[in-house]
């Protein structure tokens, strides 16, 4: 080995010498050649690259420790990934015939976008939901709506993740409740709640209350998950809104990790082992234009993940994997030639796919101008079928493993991450360091220098800054049915009048009197939710217990 | 004479939570000589044109992201009205269909910038919308 690394090494050095000749007669193109992250990047990786590393401890096999080339054995040969379609718009009714129609399309699993309101844990009527209605997703209010959203959907054959998290533990309970009425024990149901708070205060901004109560709402829900409800994940640990908020790849990648070490102490500190929960834990990352840097982070995240779980005393295999869903980048579509994010698209999905993603979403080519139209969300599906079926990707574990390229960039992630984990311990830990404003500094850094290097060309976006023709898009939008807010308020007033008002504000009280003490707050909000308090009026009791967090504001 | 700085006020109304647009302009205005005031997150359209009073400034750039500009701009403009500070120069950010753009020049928001807008022809529109 040594021998042959030496016999590269000079072979190399005449390569140099060839290619400085080369350069004499033409030289290279004058741009910069980094990452996405600012990585600088050579000519070209070789072994002289990856010597340092050894196979069987930094890669392994799929299935196996650290991870790095997949979690599970056989990959998509035995199981496609999960196409999941972010989907969510007015009227619970509306949005449970968009899921129908995605499903009768190949959609494997669903994915709930709520509204502002809903996302703020505020009914429809509140003076602050105003004009936001079904605007960027679908209007929850109570089980009610739930209850409709979910109709004729069998709960115990389709998973289904929600993308909530100040009220993650109430959207749950309704949804555990619906299951319940359907017929379906709670622990038949799976599904994921996003109920990442960390990154809300770090990137998101939907939070409601603050550090220490929201922490605690999310380990209630951790153990109730494993205890009741063992199919579902109860948290994804997210990086792909950090990424959105302008962060580089590194930096998503670093914030993420050190949230989901943040929330994995702070159960522990609670007393819970971190075997009985870890495994319920599950990621979701972003997928951004750099094609190689975005894999990279994905085998990173593995490794480390798997790495720093054990060192945490994690001995189940399951508590080491990673598990993520993937999202193309909202942040690289383009309102001008909106055709072209198909192209976009589809890139950014199969670098998910080779990076080795448990589910994905693609975007649809309209979502820098609106919420997505039917034909673009069919087309976005349809981009994962073609990446599945006809491209051969999926025939291979980890196919790109083992690229001098891949391997050096990969382990520049882990050591980006690392660097990064320093910083946050010195800052004495991830809450600390979002009280200091740190990540909100570093992310608002990146995103400013991202657009002056769009400003200056320094970096290239297809058809804005080159290439951009003089005329408006011309493709269909979704609107939003006006209509729809005048009837969901209708079935809102008729509920508060038509239930058992007395019942109703019973559970309430007991949810109180539980969330002043230090009771796991699940069985209570179930039994609220049940009895059908709203979603504000839950919220209410809480907001009265725990206040309501202020971000210091930073830019 | 001395030539006072443009102040601007960058405004999020309603919920909205996405803060990306609205950071990048503010940093790019200051250096661009302005004087910037952020809101920060989630501000009703009165708060907003309190501020805007409090702090005198000469144009408030709403930035949205939601789908609801329709109704929190408006707001916005009635509540300018109300107090009688309809020389401030309104503008608009975000995520707004080009079919808005019409009915939000028609309540007084002067432009819309779209996604894609270079910073330079924001921190131009301004300079040379508002005369000092």
């Amino acid at each position: 080995m040594k021998e042959e690394i030496a016999h590269i090494q000079k072979e190399r050095k005449k390569w140099d010498i060839q290619v400085q000749d080369s350069l004499q007669r033409k030289s290279e193109r004058n741009r910069k050649f980094t990452t996405l992250s600012d990585i600088p990047l050579c000519r070209l990786y070789t072994p002289l690259d990856t010597q340092d590393m050894d196979y069987l401890t930094d890669l392994g096999f799929p299935g196996t420790e650290p991870y790095t080339r997949g979690i599970h054995p056989t990959m998509y040969r035995a199981r496609l990934w999960t196409m999941r379609q972010f989907a969510g718009f007015g009227t619970a009714e509306e949005t449970n015939q968009r899921y129908k129609y995605l499903l009768s399309h190949g959609e494997t699993g669903l994915s709930v976008a709520f509204d502002y309101p809903t996302l703020y844990g505020y009914d429809t009527d509140h003076p602050l939901a105003k004009g936001e209605f079904g605007k960027c997703g679908v209007a929850i209010s109570s089980l009610q709506d739930m209850e409709i959203l979910m109709d004729g959907i069998p709960l115990d054959q389709i998973t289904t993740s929600m993308t909530i998290n100040g009220p993650a533990a109430i959207l749950w309970a309704m949804y555990i409740a619906t299951a319940e009425k359907q017929g379906i024990p709670k622990d038949q149901i799976g599904g994921t709640i996003q109920n990442d708070i960390l990154k809300e205060y770090i990137a998101q901004k939907s939070f409601i209350f603050p550090p220490t109560p929201s922490m605690r709402l999310i380990i209630d829900t951790f153990e109730y998950g494993f205890k009741h409800v063992p199919q579902w994940n109860t948290i994804s640990i997210s990086g792909y809104h950090i990424r959105e908020a302008g962060s580089t790849a590194v930096q998503e990648l670093a914030f993420t990790l050190a949230d989901g070490l943040a929330y994995v102490r702070a159960a522990m500190d609670r007393g819970l082992a971190i075997d009985d929960f870890a495994y319920r834990l599950s990621f979701f990352f972003n997928s951004h234009n750099d094609f190689f840097e975005e894999i990279a982070k994905f085998r990173a995240a593995r490794r480390i993940w798997a790495r720093e779980m054990k060192k945490l005393g994690a001995q189940k295999s399951r508590s080491l994997w990673m598990r993520f869903h993937t999202q193309t980048a909202g942040c690289t579509l383009t309102a001008q030639q909106p055709e072209n994010n198909i192209v976009r698209v589809a890139l950014q999905g199969l670098a998910a796919v080779l990076g080795g993603t448990q589910s994905l979403h693609t975007n649809s080519m309209d979502e820098a101008l609106a919420l997505p139209s039917k034909k673009a969300v069919r087309i976005a599906l349809r981009t994962q079928q073609i990446i599945a079926e006809e491209t051969g990707v999926t025939h291979t574990i980890d196919p790109l493993g083992g690229s001098y390229y891949l391997e050096w960039l990969t382990n520049q992630m882990e050591e980006e991450t690392y660097r990064y984990f320093e910083k946050i311990e010195t800052l004495g830990g991830v809450i600390p360091a979002i009280e200091k404003g740190f990540f909100q500094k570093e992310i608002a850094k990146s995103a400013y220098l991202y657009q002056k290097e769009i400003d200056a060309k320094q970096r290239i976006v297809i058809g804005v800054n080159e290439h951009a023709l003089d005329e408006p898009p011309a493709i269909p939008l979704l609107k939003i049915d006006a209509k729809g807010e005048k009837r969901h308020l209708a079935r809102l007033t008729k509920l508060r009048e038509t239930r058992h008002k007395d019942k109703t504000d019973k559970t309430l009280v007991s949810l109180q009197r539980a969330a002043k003490g230090n009771e796991n707050l699940m069985p209570y909000i179930l039994a609220s939710v049940h009895a059908y308090a709203t979603l504000g009026e839950i919220c209410d009791v809480l907001r009265n217990v725990f206040g309501e967090y202020k971000e210091p504001i930073i830019y | 004479m001395t030539k006072k700085n443009i102040r601007v006020l960058v405004a999020k109304p309603g919920l909205d939570g996405h803060d990306r647009g609205a950071k990048v302009v503010s940093r790019a205005l200051r250096d661009a000589g302005m004087e910037v005031i952020y809101t920060g997150l989630h501000q009703t359209p009165e708060q907003i044109v309190e501020t805007a009073l409090q702090e005198d400034v000469d144009v408030i750039g709403l930035s949205l992201l939601s789908g609801a500009h329709l109704t929190l701009f408006q707001d916005v403009m009635a509540h300018l009205k109300k107090r009688g500070m309809e020389h401030i120069l309104v503008t608009g950010g975000g995520i707004i269909p080009q079919e808005d753009f019409d009915e939000l020049k028609k309540i007084g928001i002067t432009h819309v910038f779209g996604p894609g807008t270079p910073i330079n022809t924001i921190v131009e529109y301004i300079q040379v919308s508002v005369k000092k």
